[in-house]
């Protein structure tokens, strides 16, 4: 009896949780299916669900959509510049610091932390107008900088981290064997680091593909932002066609979702841990 | 070469380490370099000439002499105190929830952390919809089910726009933190509550004397982490209302930019100057806890 009672209240907590938590997510994915008409009339499931906004989508036949292959390759191409670009980075310094004790390493360290500590959103004017004199304005080279700056702090602190945690044995045995600092990079230090690795390679990417404010500030040509700028545009219009724009939205979502679930284990342990170490 | 050969063995073997020696700070070096390129380039010159910027004294006088930017300050720390707190309690509340030892518990932790793992954007927009106090599916399904034929002006009304962000906020960041506090209580050992249960304490009496010591300092952690993320949370202000009706609900995050977009970046770089001294105390905190828990 106090396990069903036990059961019972955990179910009545779990119903709001779960309402709360899809809602939104629920909402998008049905104006993605739904008519304008269904749309406009809020209902909480379309009365025909449709595949038309995808045709609609794909085909980019409407105003804000344009440029939609062309956004959404530009998003992949700063992710995935972004993320091999900061995985080189912070791998090199993360080695530099952690194994090879390079002198000022650990100011570089709290300098980088600070960095990585204040919000983004503080440093968008000031990049904004070192963009401007770098003349790199509306190129994509300038948000994949931007967001190299901003991934590098945290990946070089988590990989740092890890490394710290690789026994120094391994590094004296193979100075013992003659092996100079590069060797010990090549052959000891990244076999042992690639988990971590795959994790802030991650991390760099997500945070470049979700990245909104650098993308609207940096880039202004609709040929050159990515999709989540493309997205926003639609709120230039108060009467938006929005079941098109939660359309996007939703293919826009996927990618991320995907390798998320997909490297869940890794992400929540790498992540967290290196998040909130007290 | 030739001294080498000749030298005594101990003073080879001394060559040797300080040619290593020399080799790794070569290496030292050079592998730090890409980063102290990027940092030098993309932070240490543009927060200089943000620096720079940000000595005209009369955009201070125009900044505090602007309504928006005083109304700014009440709403960032009102923001700040409701989202962290009502976050933190949501998130220890439920990391109690998650924690128990069950099938569907755990496979419901898999659906609750989505929206951690989706982008913001489509996410905050589709809020954005939902609320629309026309069309939106909330008000629509309010009339639908209880005849209130004009719902809610949830992004219209000033304190409900306020309201709706703090939520969406809230929504969007809950799943990473209450993960972090189930984190911290599966570290706390088993035996403790088992003792406490045999001695006849309550469930209350668990979390106040057991659960809660342990999870201390990490709430306290965490709550500072979060209070600076939540200081320079711009989606959720600036893609839902856009600091709107009437530039009445910016923080501090995302009133720059509407300075920017007016043309006047002076304000806008002074407004984030001001904002320094909350930030700075608070990063600085953080990375002497940070660096020192990595040691």
């Amino acid at each position: 009896m106090k396990k069903v009672l036990d059961e019972g209240k955990l179910i009545l907590i779990a119903i709001p949780v779960l309402i709360w938590t899809l809602l939104p997510i629920y909402h998008l994915f049905v104006l993605s299916i739904s008519t304008q008409e269904s749309m406009l009339a809020g209902r909480l499931w379309p009365e025909k669900p449709t595949l038309q906004n995808f045709q609609i989508v794909f085909n980019q036949q409407h105003y804000y959509l344009t440029n939609f292959w062309l956004q959404l390759f530009n998003s992949f191409l700063i992710a995935i510049a972004t993320g091999l670009l900061t995985l080189f980075i912070a791998t090199c310094a993360a080695f530099a610091i952690s194994r090879l004790k390079a002198p000022g390493g650990r100011s570089i360290m709290n300098f980088a932390l600070a960095t990585y500590l204040i919000p983004a959103a503080f440093l968008a004017i000031p990049m904004y107008k070192a963009m401007g004199t770098f003349g790199l304005l509306n190129t994509r080279i300038a948000l994949i900088l931007a967001m190299v700056a901003l991934a590098s702090p945290y990946a070089i602190w988590v990989l740092k981290q890890a490394s710290d945690k690789l026994p120094k044995e391994l590094d004296e045995a193979a100075i013992m064997d003659g092996a100079n600092s590069l060797q010990l990079f090549r052959l000891v230090y990244l076999p042992l680091m690639k988990p971590s690795m795959v994790v802030i390679g991650i991390y760099a990417l997500l945070l470049a593909w979700n990245e909104y404010l650098y993308a609207f500030l940096l880039l202004s040509s609709e040929r050159a932002v990515p999709l989540a700028v493309g997205l926003g545009l639609f709120l230039s219009a108060d009467d938006a066609p929005w079941n098109l724009l939660m359309t996007a939205g939703l293919i826009y979502a996927i990618p991320p979702a995907v390798i998320y679930y997909g490297f869940r284990k890794n992400m929540v342990s790498g992540l967290t841990a290196g998040a909130v170490k007290s | 070469m030739t001294t080498a050969a000749m030298a005594p063995p101990a003073m080879a073997s001394s060559d040797a380490t300080s040619g290593q020696a020399r080799d790794r700070v070569f290496w030292g070096v050079l592998m730090l370099a890409p980063y102290l390129l990027v940092f030098a380039v993309m932070v240490v010159y543009p927060v200089a000439y943000g620096l720079w910027l940000g000595l005209n004294w009369q955009s201070y006088k125009a900044l505090f002499a602007d309504p928006i930017f005083v109304r700014t300050l009440v709403n960032t720390v009102v923001f700040l105190f409701i989202a962290v707190n009502l976050k933190f309690l949501m998130a220890l509340f439920l990391s109690g929830f998650f924690v128990q030892q069950r099938a569907w518990v755990r496979f419901m932790l898999v659906l609750f952390i989505l929206p951690w793992a989706v982008p913001s954007i489509p996410t905050i927009l589709s809020f954005r919809v939902m609320l629309n106090p026309e069309n939106g599916m909330i008000n629509q399904q309010l009339f639908h089910w209880f005849g209130i034929v004009e719902g809610p002006g949830w992004l219209t009304d000033p304190t409900l726009a306020f309201a709706s962000s703090i939520l969406v906020h809230i929504w969007k960041s809950l799943p990473f933190w209450t993960l972090i506090l189930v984190t911290g209580r599966l570290a706390i050992a088993q035996d403790l509550y088992e003792a406490a249960s045999v001695d006849g304490a309550n469930k209350w009496q668990q979390f106040r004397f057991i659960t809660w010591p342990s999870l201390a300092t990490l709430y306290v952690t965490s709550t500072l982490l979060s209070m600076i993320w939540t200081l320079g949370d711009f989606n959720s202000v600036y893609l839902l209302t856009g600091g709107g009706p009437g530039d009445l609900n910016h923080v501090l995050a995302t009133l720059g930019i509407r300075y920017m977009r007016n043309n006047n970046l002076d304000l806008g770089i002074a407004s984030i100057i001001c904002a320094m001294p909350l930030i700075l105390p608070m990063v600085w905190f953080m990375v002497k806890r940070l660096s020192k828990g990595a040691e």
